[in-house]
């Protein structure tokens, strides 16, 4: 006898597991399985074992007040942020600022400009950006010059060869990326150009200076470059580093706009052609505009390397910012602080290629998203 | 009739492509012509003659630090010193090469742990090694924490087996090569081992072929191989044996030791180095896609043999061109050995001996050749690599 098929009601199911909020978020990325507990329990244990002493150390034990070593000989077991409190000046805008703190407004005001300034350009939507950008790039380096170095405006003087700390690796470091960009650009058409001794020579550029350490090439500036010249010309110290870094640094920012330009469409330099448009019209309008956007975040990238390599000059004896956080830690008065000298010129760099990484990785986000639209 | 339109040679691509190259090289060369004459007046004026033949010379300095090549004060010329530091760099660089690789893996493959803290921990460390200047960690490091933290020589910390530790280095025992029928049936051993390895592991690939069944060739092999040296150890206890570092009242004496500066040196690079490898090993494992784990998986396929088949085969070919590219990049970092005083290329030749003899231009240049010969055929291998890769793609 055939059943019939009668619809029999199944109990129903329990809902889904919540998989929002913070307690499911908590189970899945720390408490996922056994393994994922023992590792969290684990990596919990360590935080135990780490934190306490390094808060300690760093602020709770830490000595700041005073102005001479005995303060923090009494106080072994802290930091003795005393010492950078006390060479402050110094590390950040080398000696002469360090001995005249009358003076030490000139270097901040300089600095608090260039922010001004930089934030402007990197607002989206502020208004004058290419006023703005051509006074930065020309007027400024004059004005800050003039400010601090002070002669000219009557100030008492403050001579080059006593600049120093932060503000030489900033001006060694801007002047490398100013100067390096347009070699950069030139030499990156040179390598794709169908011109077979332009790309010859655009060739052995790049894989000359990219093929050397930069401290050879610094060795080179210091050791060498006087030999090229008439012995009546003379460069000094500083303008031989800067020269260095911004030829070493020419060849690295052609291989990031290279990239750029490879990823400009084929058809973007016929239509171009097809205009009639001249080589270099065709170059400024169509294809470096497209070209620079795509590249902006390669270049970014090595202006944190550059920055980075700024510290290089340490070796050929300029005082920039880590050679100065070091001498000054070897100073008679302040000797054994190595670690606090280091530990604040390490803080320095970090919070600047740190936000210049971030700045590159927004461009690239953003950039991404225009091309996925 | 109009006349035939033609058009002007000065507005011929050709002639003027021609033109401007020629104005190049013109500049070019005569840029170098200059630079060329000024150095030789400026060497005639200063009085120096330049040229190889100081590399025959005898170096009037001591060298610290050369674990393979011999070198004696007083008798060993220029051109040792040289061959000296490219060896001290090459030491230094493996050593570097080896830690930064094993170091970034485990932290590239952490960055992707699904458990936060792990990947939190993971992303503090690249974030933090990366962004600072690798200087200042060399010279954190040796200045900061190893020279102040590790005791004086009388106080060496025993880390046991006869490995000690000071301010002045890591104390290693040095090993021993005997000679003799020991040497020679090691040697034996070593080739029939490494036999072993292949041969069983080509059996156990056609068993699988044969029968669906993967026997542990591979391991049966190394097992047979470790079988046969202990072997030898056993029969001839000569073959290799330790000199051991012993602590005395005032210093460690003996041993195998490295110094300070190459220990200091090596952590930096390494920890710096480990940074940008876990970057491209994230990057390249993320570059697999989902849909090659998922295919695998609806293979049937068990985790571990479908990162051995599937998804490590896919990432390595995004992660070897950059890392080593970063190898490169660490190599040339160990000029930095400066800041520290270890004796490698840059600091003994482009330094000590330059300031001995005063052969700046020689001196750069062979410097400077090292390194090019160095990463041009850095390129010439990636370039190699990159075509391989890119055939058994399509």
């Amino acid at each position: 006898m055939a059943q019939a098929l009668v619809f029999d009601a199944k109990p129903t199911r329990p809902p889904p597991l919540q998989e929002t909020g913070i307690w499911q978020w908590v189970r899945q990325r720390l408490f996922g399985s056994i393994t994922n507990t023992i590792v969290t329990l684990l990596c919990f244990y360590i935080l135990y074992l780490i934190i306490p002493p390094i808060v300690n150390w760093t602020i709770l034990d830490a000595t700041i007040s005073g102005s001479n070593k005995a303060v923090c000989q009494a106080n072994p077991h802290g930091a003795c942020w005393t010492f950078i409190k006390v060479r402050l000046a110094q590390i950040m805008f080398g000696v002469y600022f360090g001995s005249h703190p009358d003076e030490l407004w000139r270097p901040i005001l300089a600095f608090a400009v260039i922010g001004c300034l930089l934030g402007w350009l990197l607002w989206p939507g502020a208004p004058r950006k290419p006023q703005v950008g051509l006074f930065t790039l020309i007027g400024f380096p004059i004005c800050a010059y003039a400010l601090i170095q002070g002669q000219w405006l009557g100030l008492p003087a403050a001579p080059t060869y006593e600049w120093g700390g932060f503000l030489l690796t900033f001006t060694l470091a801007s002047v490398g990326i100013v100067a390096a960009l347009p070699i950069g650009i030139l030499l990156a058409l040179g390598r794709r150009s169908s011109l077979p001794i332009v790309r010859g020579l655009s060739v052995i550029y790049i894989e000359f200076w990219r093929g050397a350490p930069l401290i050879t090439i610094l060795f080179m500036a210091s050791v060498m470059m006087p030999l090229f010249f008439p012995s009546e010309i003379d460069f000094n110290k500083v303008l031989r580093a800067m020269i260095g870094i911004a030829l070493f640094e020419a060849a690295y920012t052609a291989e990031a706009i290279r990239g750029g330009l490879q990823a400009v469409p084929r058809g973007q330099y016929e239509a171009a052609d097809a205009l009639g448009l001249s080589y270099w019209k065709k170059t400024i309008l169509i294809v470096l505009p497209q070209a620079l956007k795509i590249s902006i975040p390669g270049i970014v990238n090595t202006f944190i390397a550059l920055f980075k390599d700024t510290s290089l000059v340490a070796i050929i004896g300029l005082l920039d910012l880590l050679n100065m956080a070091q001498s000054a830690s070897r100073s008679i008065e302040w000797k054994g602080y190595d670690f606090e000298a280091y530990l604040f010129a390490a803080l320095i760099y970090w919070v600047c290629t740190y936000s210049m990484s971030r700045y590159s990785q927004h461009i690239e986000r953003q950039l991404d998203t225009t091309n996925r639209s | 009739m109009r006349p035939k339109a033609r058009i002007p040679f000065y507005r011929n691509p050709t002639i003027r492509g021609i033109f401007a190259q020629i104005v190049l090289l013109v500049i070019v060369l005569w840029g170098l012509i200059t630079i060329f004459n000024n150095t030789v007046t400026n060497l005639r004026e200063r009085g120096i003659q330049t040229g190889f033949e100081f590399l025959d010379q005898v170096a009037p300095f001591a060298v610290g630090f050369s674990p393979f090549i011999d070198y004696k004060l007083g008798e060993s010329p220029y051109w040792l010193v040289f061959l000296i530091g490219i060896q001290n760099t090459i030491i230094v660089s493996v050593l570097g090469v080896i830690a930064a690789t094993l170091l970034g893996f485990v932290i590239g493959v952490m960055r992707l742990s699904s458990n936060f803290l792990v990947s939190r921990f993971a992303a503090l460390y690249i974030e933090t090694f990366r962004n600072i200047p690798v200087l200042l960690q060399i010279m954190f490091w040796n200045f900061a924490v190893f020279l102040p933290l590790f005791p004086l020589p009388p106080d060496s910390i025993d880390i046991g087996t006869g490995i000690y530790l000071n301010n002045r280095g890591l104390y290693l025992p040095r090993p021993i090569l005997g000679s003799g029928p020991g040497l020679w049936a090691l040697v034996v051993a070593i080739i029939l081992g490494i036999a072993a390895v292949i041969l069983l592991a080509r059996w156990a690939r056609r068993r699988q072929y044969e029968t669906g069944q993967r026997p542990p060739g591979t391991l049966y092999g190394l097992l047979i191989a470790a079988g046969l040296i202990g072997l030898v150890f056993l029969i001839f206890p000569a073959t290799l044996t330790f000199e051991l570092p012993e602590l005395r009242r005032f210093n460690v004496t003996g041993g195998m030791p490295v110094p300070l500066p190459l220990f200091s040196l090596w952590f930096a690079l390494s920890t710096y180095t480990t940074a940008f490898i876990a970057e491209n090993v994230r990057g390249g494992i993320q570059s697999v896609s989902k849909g090659q784990t998922e295919a695998a998986q609806s293979l049937g396929l068990r985790r571990s043999t479908m990162l051995r088949l599937v998804i490590i085969p896919q990432a390595l070919r995004v992660i070897i061109p950059p890392t080593i590219n970063q190898y490169l990049n660490l190599t040339k970092n160990s000029s930095l050995a400066v800041a520290v005083a270890y004796e490698e290329l840059v600091n003994l030749w482009a330094g000590i001996a330059l300031n001995q003899t005063g052969q700046a231009l020689v001196i750069i240049a062979m410097t400077i050749g090292v390194y090019e010969i160095l990463s041009l055929s850095t390129s010439a291998i990636l370039n190699w690599y990159n075509r391989r890769v890119q055939l058994v793609e399509r």
